[in-house]
């Protein structure tokens, strides 16, 4: 995990699920948005919260809560969709991850950031790209283009219609 | 860019030329198919050399004086050297990608051959050249012409890579040639742009060639450059009379002096031409004549280049798939104006409404159409596949074509090409018989192979028939029970079992060949047909032959569909599928416990989708029950609401959601919300799948 070299001086737009800060790099970030009214795309699994319609392009929306084997996500005024662009098997894929709340953006230095602990994380830590450290808090920092391979969806899909 | 528009064009002659042979194979004395294949092979050739494809110039130079030869009449045509040059035609295409892909010893084997033909010709002589019966032709061809040809390139030619010498060069191969060059454009130094052209030439030729041949050197750049190709003499069988210009003229002609100069020199002196006329050398009708017949044939030229440059455009599909997406959305904005116009209840508003609906329709009609072609260009590809694979098989078999006009969206042509294959392959090689078999049974000697295409409602339907063996219902049941396909007691209909060619890994030909009968190819060609929303069909008679019908949509884009709503969740069925709707009262549903439905004397099994999807939510008293067809299976889908047809713009849900099974896409409605679009063919496999393991 330790390999995995991180660039100079990175600004990450930080956000909360569940009381606890995640990060992802602002080059991933789209934009952010109210939530919308979500289709539910049937025989899916339930982190698959389903569509939303994006200006006309039809974009999947992610329950982070429920992909990281928390509580599903609760809406409130503060939840909001970050819209991101990922890169999948090397095809640039747009999707949307609903979060609780959404904090700020704010800049990380390399040495502000250790790698992904093995144990003590909720979750599994092919998904962290490194822990970042900013006024006494931890934040998760995501690897986002792993984290939504769907290489898992496969399997999901096919449980669901049976 | 350039480059990419010559291969885009070297890839569209070579299958112009394939089709040419072909042709021509059947009629060889067709001079208007020779002289297709002789121009596709000269064009592919120029603007080879001209964008740096030297082996493809070369390659194609000794097939292209063959072809030359053919049309003079001095060689004739036979399968040999049809053979060769489709084969030469493959070597194009390799090179075409990569020039160094094709070995030395590939080429030189086919350019060996042509080298003999055009050397047993220059042994031969003229005398063959009189057998060919054709004087119409021969005249035409055997003219020698002189053309001024004055080329000025724009300055920035460089820019596109082209190299004027290349030109120049290519010039000289058309026959004798006398090149100035103009050096007065030429800045002082310290203006000069080195990447800019300054240099500007006239060139005299002389060539049996006609203008086109000389237009076609210069194809690429015409609009970049000024480009002026005049005949000035055409010997023809009164060459000895022909009047010779004089210096005057020429200069005249050429811009380089006015009337009145020349005027004021000669009236210093008897004119030329008087007395030329007097000592009987000419008369001074033959002149008028030669330049009222060389203004003829420019304007004849200058008509047909503005009609052909206004008939047709070449654009980048992407930018047509930009278009299809607008339109798309368009009619998704068109979808909600008509429904705010409705809640407002403003009759103004409605007006505009109904208006732009109009149009919507209008514009999506005629989008649609830019994408679609012929799909006779897919046709002429299996022409030489047939050919190629019957001289391989040793059969006789023969292919014909219908409604090769039919147009379908390019993007299902391009993915309809693989299967077709498939099946055109199969058809030869398991369907057809050898000829002696045939004529023992009492079939013709020749095999048939029939593709025809026609449009029917909103789908296009194409069959492929072979007259061939045909399919064996009682073989492909063991076959099927020998693979664990169906049960061994498994009543199946006949349509049923020939269906089972398209299960994975099924095949019925005792022995595999290199050409098919591994059992790859028939599921192969159904899911490729799947993804096109299409389907396919088999029938068959053992001993008659086999028929594949396959149904396919106009296209991708935008589909006709039926909108259902379950809730608040509103679906979408394509309703090439949907057969009809009926009512399902509380009561029957709780009366039929095995969820079968009657409908006029069949039971039809019915599925819940409110259950399958696990939406919350209870079912109205009468719901709806959407009865859908796939290949001859009924299933109904319950739902609570059926709302009606809808005009469905398709869009991908993406590779989050690419092994969903229930759904193929998504809508976005006229409120705005997203629907799901039923994959009902993969809902109905999921089903049977239920039922089979419970």
């Amino acid at each position: 995990m330790s390999s995995i070299s991180l660039p100079q001086t990175t600004r990450y737009l930080t956000f909360k699920l569940a009381d606890e800060l995640y990060a992802v790099d602002v080059a991933n970030i789209r934009e952010i948005l109210d939530v919308t009214a979500i289709t539910k795309v049937p025989m899916t699994p339930a982190f698959m919260q389903g569509v939303i319609n994006l200006r006309g392009s039809v974009v999947p929306v992610i329950d982070l809560r429920l992909k990281f084997g928390i509580s599903p996500t609760e809406c409130t005024m503060n939840t909001c969709i970050i819209v991101m662009e990922v890169t999948v098997h090397g095809e640039t894929v747009i999707l949307g991850a609903l979060a609780d709340s959404v904090q700020e953006v704010l800049e990380l230095e390399p040495e502000q950031i250790e790698p992904a602990p093995r144990i003590g994380t909720k979750i599994e830590s092919g998904f962290i790209r490194g822990v970042g450290r900013h006024n006494n808090d931890f934040l998760m920092i995501l690897a986002v283009n792993e984290l939504f391979s769907f290489d898992d969806l496969a399997g999901a899909a096919v449980q669901a219609a049976v | 860019m350039h480059r990419q528009a010559f291969r885009e064009e070297a890839f569209e002659l070579l299958t112009e030329l394939e089709n040419a042979l072909l042709e021509l194979e059947e009629n060889p004395h067709d001079q208007d198919l020779l002289g297709r294949s002789f121009r596709a092979m000269h064009t592919i050739k120029g603007s080879g050399a001209m964008f740096g494809y030297t082996a493809i110039a070369e390659f194609t130079h000794d097939i292209e004086t063959v072809f030359d030869q053919i049309r003079n009449g001095s060689t004739n045509i036979n399968r040999e050297l049809i053979d060769k040059t489709l084969r030469s035609c493959d070597l194009i295409r390799v090179m075409l990608d990569d020039e160094t892909a094709v070995s030395e010893s590939e080429r030189s084997d086919l350019t060996d051959y042509f080298h003999k033909l055009n050397q047993n010709k220059a042994a031969k002589g003229v005398n063959t050249s009189i057998s060919r019966p054709s004087p119409a032709d021969q005249s035409t061809a055997e003219t020698e012409k002189i053309y001024r040809i004055s080329f000025k390139p724009a300055p920035d030619i460089f820019f596109s890579g082209i190299d004027p010498l290349g030109m120049l060069n290519e010039l000289r191969l058309l026959g004798t040639c006398s090149i100035v060059a103009h050096l007065d454009r030429i800045p002082p130094l310290e203006d000069i742009q080195p990447d800019h052209c300054y240099t500007y030439w006239d060139v005299i030729l002389t060539t049996t060639r006609e203008e086109h041949a000389i237009r076609d050197v210069f194809i690429f750049i015409e609009d970049s450059c000024e480009l002026k190709i005049e005949c000035i003499v055409k010997m023809d069988s009164f060459a000895d009379e022909q009047v010779e210009k004089r210096l005057g003229e020429i200069l005249v002609e050429r811009g380089e002096l006015t009337e009145e100069n020349i005027a004021g020199i000669l009236k210093q002196k008897k004119r030329l031409g008087e007395m030329l006329v007097e000592t009987g050398l000419t008369v001074p009708s033959k002149v008028a004549a030669a330049l009222v017949e060389q203004q003829q044939v420019r304007e004849v030229h200058q008509k047909r280049q503005t009609t052909e440059a206004a008939s047709s455009l070449r654009v980048p599909s992407e930018k047509l798939d930009t278009l299809v997406n607008l339109v798309g959305e368009l009619v998704t904005v068109q979808a909600r104006l008509t429904q705010t116009a409705a809640v407002r209840n403003d009759p103004q508003l409605a007006n505009i409404a109904e208006e732009v609906e109009r149009l919507t329709a209008e514009l999506r009609e005629s989008t649609l159409t830019i994408r679609m072609m012929p799909i006779g260009t897919c046709f002429s590809k299996f022409r030489r596949l047939v050919r190629d694979l019957s001289a391989e098989l040793g059969k006789e078999v023969e292919m014909i074509t219908d409604g090769a006009e039919t147009e379908l969206d390019k993007t299902v042509i391009e993915r309809l090409n693989d299967p077709l294959v498939h099946i055109i392959r199969n058809s030869l090689d398991h369907g057809i018989e050898p000829a002696e078999i045939r004529e023992r049974i009492g079939k013709p000697r020749h095999g048939t192979i029939r593709i025809s295409a026609k449009h029917s409602g909103d789908s296009v339907v194409l069959t492929i028939h072979d007259d061939g063996a045909g399919l064996d219902a009682a073989v492909l049941r063991t076959k099927a029970i020998d693979r664990k396909l169906i049960p061994a007691n498994a009543e199946l209909a006949e349509s049923e079992l020939f269906h089972l060619i398209f299960a994975a890994g099924f095949s019925t030909a005792t022995k595999v060949t290199g050409i098919s009968g591994r059992g790859v190819g028939m599921d192969v060609v159904k899911k490729a047909i799947d993804s096109l929303r299409g389907q396919i069909f088999i029938t068959s008679k053992n001993g008659q032959g086999t028929t594949i019908t396959i149904r396919l949509p106009l296209t991708l884009a935008i589909i006709e569909s039926l909108l259902v709503k379950i809730q608040d969740s509103s679906f979408v069925m394509p309703l090439s599928v949907v057969e009809e709707c009926v009512e399902l009262n509380r009561s029957d549903s709780t009366r039929a416990a095995g969820r079968l439905l009657p409908i006029r004397g069949t039971l039809v099994p019915y599925v819940p989708l409110r259950e399958r999807f696990g939406l919350s939510g209870s079912a109205p008293l009468t719901e709806q029950v959407v009865i859908a067809n796939v290949e001859g299976k009924r299933i109904g889908f319950v739902v609570d609401q059926v709302i009606g047809q809808h005009q469905t713009v398709i869009k991908s849900l993406g590779t989050a959601y690419r092994n969903v099974a229930a759904v193929s896409g998504a809508t976005i409605l006229g409120d705005g919300s997203v629907a799901m679009i039923l994959d009902i063919p993969k809902l109905m496999i999921a089903e049977e799948n239920i039922c089979i393991s419970p």
